[in-house]
């Protein structure tokens, strides 16, 4: 929590004081498991949340709380909120999903809207982007560029949302580059640019000359940045600060259309459970801009990349793919349907390592 | 696996610097808890370093004045700590809770144009022809100065708690204040001047992960460094080499476990990731098997009054 949290409670203590001013307003409360300064996942969820602010003015009130610990500081945190009134509640972590399932059952004229999950209720929502769609244009991009034919990747936790991230740029690192082969370093954690700059720079000793990361900070690309000749991709958010080189491209979460669209629903009384899975197509993910140090034959083959994936003409996950232990999955041109997807729990074939269970 | 993958040089070089930050909060918590006063802040105090540090020696292009800023700029949050404790006789848990919890949002406030900001680098020193020596030059002498600075205070805590007239001074406030206000010491400027040493320490710590570990700034950066800087302490048994053997026990193998990783060693993950605690934790409960017991007045207020 920090001051400017403490400083919103207080103004809406102040608020509530002042009685029938605020009742008219709708309350939408966030909670966030990182700071809203990470410069990632979290960066871009507050920017969803001024987004609603903008878009409604004097109509909303928002509230959030940062660096919440997944876990029964949440639920806490998620029952404090509802108990203080808020009408929609966004949770945007993987681990917040019993947590929210758990406070949405106490509190039922609450709506609740849980960030990659896959647990729903009557007024519990679930949304997520597809950004697997934009893993597969750095898996693409990284492939191309490698020179050591060996790419790291920091992982958070061994979620299906993870594993199909490392997939998919396998997938398509694999396709330019038959040789390239990853290095998985799982984390444990969404947030710690300590450990994060840690992860990159043994990736980097181990000969990794292109680091891809699933968590939050931006550490990865400063390690990167003073190791000289690595690029990164910016996660979450565009990272552009570290541009051209190392970031040399990125994969955008925008989430402010969704969340002023929900809001909107929520004032209308129009809202409904549902489960909301976009990508690159409607805008969802984005691709932050390609640098100049990537070559121009490879940037011009990610943004068609890009274009086929946005138009449905291309799913990242099309036959023929083998598991790990090189039973079939998808077959010549079949592609992946949302339930394995969303549950993704294997590794493809080619990648070395197990899958912490 | 690959094992040849690990680089024993670079990996023994890379969990001094990870451990580096740890030394420098822990040794002055250790200090201020030799003197009575249990400060839960050290958190609060390294992000305020780290982000005075950072701002600093982006400014002036100076990471040497960086860290200088950082030890003043913890020292001076620890200030309202030791005012809250020493003077409004507040409860020391609940005022270094508070404290960390301002340490973070005053340094996400200043921090706020500092976000993507590449900070000066500090050079390792230059050791000559002994950088040059097989294996250990390597390993010993490729660092900066900061690092050195950590492993000389530790060596200084050490020999003054138990050598010098202050550092007996110290311990005596810690044991029994009543005790040492009666042969006439002045317990709260003493507490004071402990409390403003911790400070200085983790503000270096702090700035030594923003400016060198990682380095960059981010909010809420330390994530968790603080803490463990605390438990070091306690499990330390309050003895300034043990709490050095921790710290790069703690530095060591969480460095060993991402390694590991990386070579891609057939060990569940989820053990090497937890290692780096239980280890640190079973080697310390080991060695603090002499029954150290922590300074009898340790958080309990002074007022001479009582």
């Amino acid at each position: 929590m920090k001051l400017s949290t403490l400083m919103t409670s207080a103004a809406l203590a102040l608020g509530l004081a002042s009685g029938a001013v605020a009742q008219d307003k709708t309350k939408v409360g966030f909670v966030f498991v990182g700071p809203v300064g990470d410069g990632g996942w979290t960066y871009e969820h507050n920017e969803g949340r001024l987004a609603v602010e903008k878009e409604f003015g004097d109509k909303v009130e928002t509230v959030f709380v940062e660096s919440v610990a997944e876990g029964p500081d949440s639920e806490r945190v998620m029952t404090q909120m509802a108990l203080d009134g808020a009408d929609l509640i966004f949770t945007t972590s993987f681990g917040y999903m019993d947590p929210t399932i758990n406070v949405a059952k106490k509190f039922p004229d609450v709506k609740f809207e849980h960030a990659t999950g896959y647990k729903r209720a009557d007024n519990v929502s679930t949304y997520s982007a597809r950004f697997y769609e934009g893993r597969a244009i750095q898996g693409h991009i990284a492939g191309s560029m490698t020179e050591s034919n060996i790419i790291g990747y920091i992982g958070s936790f061994p979620i299906p949302e993870v594993i199909r991230g490392i997939n998919s740029a396998y997938i398509h690192a694999k396709k330019v580059n038959p040789d390239v082969q990853f290095k998985i370093v799982w984390a444990y954690t969404w947030f710690d640019p300590a450990k994060e700059a840690d992860a990159a720079k043994v990736l980097i000793e181990q000969g990794a000359d292109v680091v891809l990361q699933h968590t939050d900070s931006t550490a990865p690309q400063a390690a990167a940045q003073e190791a000289g000749n690595v690029i990164t991709f910016g996660q979450a958010s565009d990272m552009a600060q570290y541009g051209p080189k190392p970031r040399v491209s990125s994969i955008i979460d925008d989430w402010a259309p969704y969340y002023i669209e929900r809001v909107k629903a929520v004032m209308d009384g129009t809202w409904e459970s549902t489960d909301t899975w976009d990508g690159i197509g409607p805008g969802m993910v984005g691709i932050g801009e390609i640098t100049d140090a990537v070559p121009a034959e490879v940037k011009a083959e990610a943004l068609e990349l890009k274009d086929k994936i946005a138009s449905g003409d291309y799913h990242p996950f099309t036959g023929p793919i083998n598991k790990q232990d090189g039973s079939a999955w998808l077959a010549e041109g079949e592609s992946a349907d949302d339930g394995t997807l969303a549950g993704m729990n294997f590794y493809v074939e080619g990648i070395e390592g197990t899958i912490p269970q | 696996m690959d094992l040849s993958a690990i680089n024993p040089l670079l990996f023994v070089a890379g969990f001094l610097v990870a451990a580096t930050p740890l030394i420098f909060a822990a040794i002055g918590e250790l200090v201020a808890e030799k003197s009575g006063v249990l400060n839960l802040g050290v958190e609060g105090m390294m992000i305020t370093g780290a982000i005075c540090g950072f701002a600093t020696a982006v400014e002036t292009g100076s990471p040497l004045l960086g860290f200088a800023a950082a030890a003043v700029g913890g020292a001076v949050l620890s200030l309202l700590f030791a005012f809250l404790t020493q003077v409004a006789l507040a409860n020391q848990v609940a005022s270094g809770l508070s404290l960390t919890l301002f340490g973070l949002g005053l340094s996400a406030l200043i921090g706020q144009s500092y976000v993507g900001i590449k900070p000066p680098r500090l050079g390792d020193i230059d050791f000559g022809p002994l950088a040059d020596i097989p294996v250990i030059g390597p390993i010993l002498f490729t660092h900066d100065i900061i690092l050195y600075l950590g492993i000389a205070l530790v060596a200084g805590v050490w020999a003054a708690l138990k050598f010098t007239r202050a550092g007996l001074i110290l311990r005596a406030v810690g044991e029994s204040h009543d005790a040492a206000h009666a042969l006439g010491y002045k317990v709260k400027r003493i507490r004071t001047m402990a409390i403003l040493f911790g400070g200085a320490c983790a503000g270096l710590g702090g700035a030594y992960i923003s400016l060198i570990r990682v380095p960059q700034w981010t909010e809420g950066m330390t994530a968790g460094i603080g803490w463990i800087a605390l438990a070091l302490v306690v499990f330390a048994s309050w003895k300034p080499w043990r709490a050095l053997l921790g710290a790069y026990l703690f530095g060591g193998i969480t460095q060993l476990q991402l390694n590991l990783q990386g070579a891609g060693v057939a060990i569940p993950v989820e053990y090497l990731a937890m290692s780096p605690y239980i280890i640190t934790i079973i080697v310390l409960v080991v060695l603090s098997a002499d029954k150290s017991a922590a300074p009898a007045s340790l958080g309990r207020t002074f007022h001479a009054s009582n």
